[in-house]
């Protein structure tokens, strides 16, 4: 779906959901049953509303983009089949490369020191993962009661599971994360 | 019966007793997993919140290793593994130019033909009668809420498993062992997910209504499939007991860990020490119950 006409910050959110948010009706289902709704600034259907109306920047701006925790509730429920999760997903992807600051530094930050992770190792390592994290937010004592017992336990472990093609997966995340999907 | 294994990162960490429970059942069953080798991290809900395309990346590549290693079915105990995996292979298959992107960033052509399973998928093909064929220890007085969650069934249209709104696979499960699944309201609800470490708040409440929901309908144990359910149900509830004094602690138990308790398997074996709510009262229960073989 290419058109000249059209805005690229739309034409950008078409390419990567494959769904045109013209098509919701504003009856607000996503917003009636979605969990988070209540610790968002901009209920669902509200962003989607934005997006009609080109406010994008309204959109990219909003906390809800980074506060959704991609349950998929509202996707499932959409009487238009129009899947809200999917256009969160896109517009947090478009906001950081168009370098607008998210609205919820925390989260954006929890994924950045998830993805360090796998650059790094291949897979996940859970205390690399909270040592980026605490150091990226100077969150430095976050739960620093359960940390003990995860680790003697032996949930928590002390070096990451290194892969052998970890270069490749280092490389694959920063062409990804770096350039355009489509 | 033999089938490919993707464990996913929280197998070998946080959920540790997943993985040691889902092996020690499966031995018992005379069942193989074959472990991809040199697996990645699917990506999880960071690789599509930063890039759709590399959260169709990660997947695929492991979908690729399976198929090189001469797999067919891979079970990915992991929810949200499973959700990553299934996606993945659907935007592949639908979207030509997400595929040639994917081809182009992994340096190799993807073919289809793995059949991605989940954990209560993996049960009903090795067959719920096999269970209970298998079963040494009564739980017909364990009331258990098969929670779900998010990942297991949504997207629909793309899982294709089970009801997403009232799914009843996992209570078919849980019946096989002999407990008894209670109805309730919450089993397909959001825990908060990935928000456990950065919005602790929202995974508090969210896990909280969970819990509150399933000790009303008066469940002795709540059931789980997902490891990212499990750590937000377990280990944030204690800190949920100490933000709200006066409530009622509920042991979160992994399916495979409920299978292995009806087969009598060892409670170590099955990671039932690793927990952040104890268990003991839990098996302790059981043990004084009248042993059926």
């Amino acid at each position: 779906m290419e058109n000249n006409h059209v805005h690229p910050t739309i034409q950008k959110i078409i390419n990567l959901t494959n769904q045109d948010p013209a098509n919701c009706y504003q009856c607000g289902k996503c917003s009636a049953g979605c969990p988070v709704r209540d610790f968002f600034d901009d209920a669902p259907n509200r962003v989607i509303r934005f997006i009609q109306l080109g406010l994008y920047d309204r959109a990219l701006k909003s906390k809800a983009i980074w506060l959704c925790a991609g349950c998929q509730t509202c996707s499932s429920r959409c009487p238009q089949n129009f899947e809200p999760a999917k256009l969160m997903d896109a517009l947090r992807e478009i906001a950081v490369e168009q370098g607008i600051a998210p609205s919820d530094k925390n989260v954006q930050k929890f994924h950045k020191a998830f993805l360090n992770q796998i650059k790094n190792n291949g897979r996940s390592f859970e205390l690399g993962l909270i040592r980026d994290y605490k150091l990226a937010t100077g969150k430095l004592f976050q739960d620093i009661d359960a940390a003990p017992t995860a680790i003697l336990k032996g949930k928590i472990g002390l070096t990451p599971h290194k892969i052998k093609d970890t270069k490749k997966i280092k490389s694959i995340i920063n062409k990804a994360v770096k350039g355009n999907t489509k | 019966m033999n089938f490919g294994y993707y464990p996913g990162c929280s197998l070998s960490g946080t959920a540790k007793e997943f993985d040691l429970s889902l092996k020690e059942v499966l031995n018992n069953l005379d069942t193989n997993l074959q472990e991809i080798n040199d697996w990645c991290c699917c990506g999880a809900s960071s690789a599509h919140s930063a890039s759709h395309l590399l959260s169709v990346a990660l997947p695929a590549r492991n979908l690729i290793l399976a198929k090189e290693q001469g797999m067919k079915d891979v079970v990915a105990p992991c929810a949200a593994c499973f959700n990553r995996l299934k996606v993945a292979q659907h935007e592949m298959k639908t979207d030509e130019h997400i595929r040639t992107k994917t081809e182009e960033l992994l340096e190799t052509k993807y073919s289809d033909g793995i059949n991605v399973l989940n954990l209560i998928s993996l049960f009903q093909h090795i067959g719920l009668d096999k269970i209970k064929s298998n079963i040494q220890i009564d739980l017909s007085k364990l009331n258990a809420a098969c929670y779900y969650g998010c990942l297991l069934v949504r997207p629909h249209d793309i899982l294709k498993f089970d009801d997403p709104e009232n799914p009843t696979t996992m209570e078919e499960v849980v019946k096989a062992t002999g407990a008894k699944p209670v109805d309730w309201n919450f089993k397909v609800e959001c825990c908060g997910a990935a928000h456990s470490i950065a919005h602790t708040e929202i995974v508090e409440n969210l896990s909280m209504q969970i819990l509150d929901d399933a000790i009303n309908h008066k469940a002795d144990v709540i059931v789980v499939a997902c490891p990212m359910c499990h750590s937000n149900l377990d280990m944030r509830q204690k800190n949920i007991i100490k933000h709200n004094p006066g409530r009622m602690k509920i042991p979160i138990l992994y399916l495979s860990q409920l299978i292995g308790l009806s087969m009598g398997l060892d409670k170590k074996s099955l990671g039932l020490d690793l927990h952040f709510i104890d268990t003991t009262p839990l098996i302790a229960s059981l043990s004084e119950k009248e042993v059926v073989v």
